[in-house]
């Protein structure tokens, strides 16, 4: 079973994370590698990616003619995207326990997060679709 | 056959994508169908990597490639001709009259080259240009490219039937470029054969997990056009800057994966062979007296990798390249790093000056490089708080992770530094 695990931000999280020491960033980039590796040793591994900086990010929308028309974006208020994994697991359990892990990435002064996480079901059939 | 069995897999891998551009060349040569003749090359190489393994090798590799190749072809134009009409059976019959033995008397060195030229023809897109060029002058499988580029595999297949079919549209023809297109021609590939190193030099992470490594790639393609084209003294420039720039490499990341930059590197482990090869070609190439930037980023790359340790630089030198080469091209790029060996002259005020007049170059004004090297000079002048401010900004910006988490530790670092003082 294919899940995505999701890491939100707000403005107000990205800029505090701009922020941290130096000791605290080299801690969650360490951590997280060690996730990355952990999962592919595992089996469940599937897919990894970081988003660019929300600020960096733009809202697209279809003209009349179906032509591009751009917004930037960051209402105060909004989450974004900061990045995700995808896994491949036997139980929805298993997911969860994965997830737990990702929420537990240190923050500042070396402590262990909450950090919610999404858990989502990734559908399957879609390679049926023909793609 | 002869030759043992159980020849070692990764002697079969190098010998096969020698092989390949010039099985590509004979197939091509006889057929006429670019596109058709690299898919049969393709399954050709795929049979021999399935079978030479357990067989071992056949007395004459290529001519056993082509023979493949061949029947393939014969077969696609079969299967082509009982859809449409009778007289592909006349050329069918006279096609297996004559078998490859005969066609293969004479190798054409020149078919490298011609494949290289069409490969990289400027009417492909970059991204079209280096995934054709790698699978058809450099034998790489789609798979292999695909897990390179992180793509997935149907998708690295379909860019390159794509260019494929570009070719065939535009007419491109299977010979080397006319003297009048030639200087054009090769500077287009040497801009993919670099764009191919700067993928593998730059790509993180994901490196150690493939198993083709993109710069080594792009260096040993570099090489054959070296070796096809000895007096061209571009050639030799883009050879030595791949050779002085990969050098470095095991010094640009630390064991945790971060970034270090040149001036900060362990430079014992620098390679001190391809350091050596590289300054043996530029020095070689300089006084033919053709200069171009390949040979003048490649003289720069030399000045850095001669120098012992970061305060032997010979920055006047390396400004006075920079100087010569930006008046070559209006690469912002290249004006920027000229602001850096600016600084390192004339002091950093100077630097920043330069990097004022890059600030209204629409091209570079929200570069995400251009902030990072404000942040340096900033932090070199003594201006703290505006660095870390640019430092953040040019975090924001970047594409790439472990530069990014490079920037935002350089702001952090300077911000603690305020606050302990």
């Amino acid at each position: 079973m294919k899940y995505i695990l999701m890491m939100n931000g707000t403005k107000a999280d990205f800029d505090g994370y701009a922020k941290w020491s130096k000791e605290d960033l080299q801690r969650n980039v360490a951590f997280m590698r060690a996730f990355s590796k952990e999962l592919k040793d595992a089996g469940v591994f599937v897919a990894t990616e970081g988003l660019g900086w929300p600020q960096e990010a733009k809202i697209v929308r279809a003209d009349k003619n179906g032509e591009p028309v751009t917004d930037g974006v960051f209402p105060e208020s909004k989450e974004f995207l900061a990045g995700y994994w995808i896994i491949d697991v036997e139980s929805p359990e298993q997911a969860y326990k994965i997830a737990a892990r990702a929420s537990a990435a240190p923050g500042p002064g070396g402590k262990s997060g909450s950090m919610p996480i999404e858990v989502r079901q990734v559908l399957s059939g879609f390679a049926d679709l023909g793609i | 056959m002869t030759g043992q069995p159980g020849q070692s897999s990764e002697a079969i891998e190098h010998l096969l994508r020698e092989l390949t551009p010039q099985v590509l060349g004979a197939v091509v040569r006889r057929f006429r169908d670019f596109a058709e003749a690299e898919d049969a090359v393709q399954e050709a190489l795929l049979a021999a990597a399935t079978r030479w393994p357990e067989d071992g090798l056949p007395e004459n590799p290529r001519a056993w490639l082509i023979q493949v190749a061949f029947r393939r072809m014969t077969d696609h134009i079969r299967s082509e001709s009982a859809r449409r009409h009778r007289e592909s059976e006349a050329m069918l019959e006279a096609m297996r009259m004559q078998e490859p033995a005969t066609v293969d008397a004479a190798p054409q060195e020149d078919d490298t080259l011609v494949l290289l030229f069409m490969c990289c023809h400027p009417a492909l897109t970059p991204v079209s240009a280096i995934a054709l060029t790698l699978r058809a002058v450099g034998g790489l499988n789609t798979a292999e490219i695909a897990k390179a580029f992180l793509v997935p595999e149907a998708t690295m297949a379909q860019r390159i039937s794509r260019a494929k079919q570009s070719i065939k549209d535009s007419g491109i023809p299977f010979q080397l470029p006319t003297s009048e297109e030639r200087a054009q021609r090769l500077r287009a590939v040497l801009h993919v054969l670099y764009l191919i190193f700067n993928e593998g030099y730059t790509s993180s992470g994901g490196a150690q997990l493939q198993r083709v490594e993109l710069s080594r790639e792009a260096i040993r393609l570099a090489r054959s056009l070296h070796n096809l084209l000895p007096d061209d003294a571009e050639v030799a420039g883009l050879l030595a800057l791949t050779l002085l720039t990969d050098a470095r490499r095991l010094a640009r990341t630390s064991a945790d994966g971060e970034l270090i930059p040149l001036m900060q590197q362990d430079r014992a482990l620098w390679d001190r062979e391809e350091i050596a090869e590289g300054i043996a070609l530029i020095s070689a190439a300089l006084p033919k007296g053709s200069l171009g930037p390949y040979q003048l980023q490649a003289a720069i790359a030399a000045v850095h990798d001669e120098a012992a340790r970061p305060e032997d630089t010979d920055w006047p030198q390396i400004l006075a390249l920079y100087d010569l080469l930006r008046r070559m091209s209006d690469n912002p790029m290249i004006a920027l790093n000229y602001a850096i060996a600016a600084a390192m002259v004339h002091g950093p005020r100077k630097g920043l000056e330069l990097l004022d007049t890059l600030s209204s170059d629409s091209r570079v004004a929200d570069h995400h490089r251009l902030e990072a090297v404000r942040a340096h000079l900033l932090e070199l002048a003594g201006d703290r708080d505006a660095a870390v401010e640019r430092y953040r900004a040019a975090a924001v910006k970047t594409a790439n992770l472990p530069e990014r988490n490079y920037l935002l530790m350089q702001a952090a670092r300077l911000a603690s530094e305020k606050e302990s003082n």
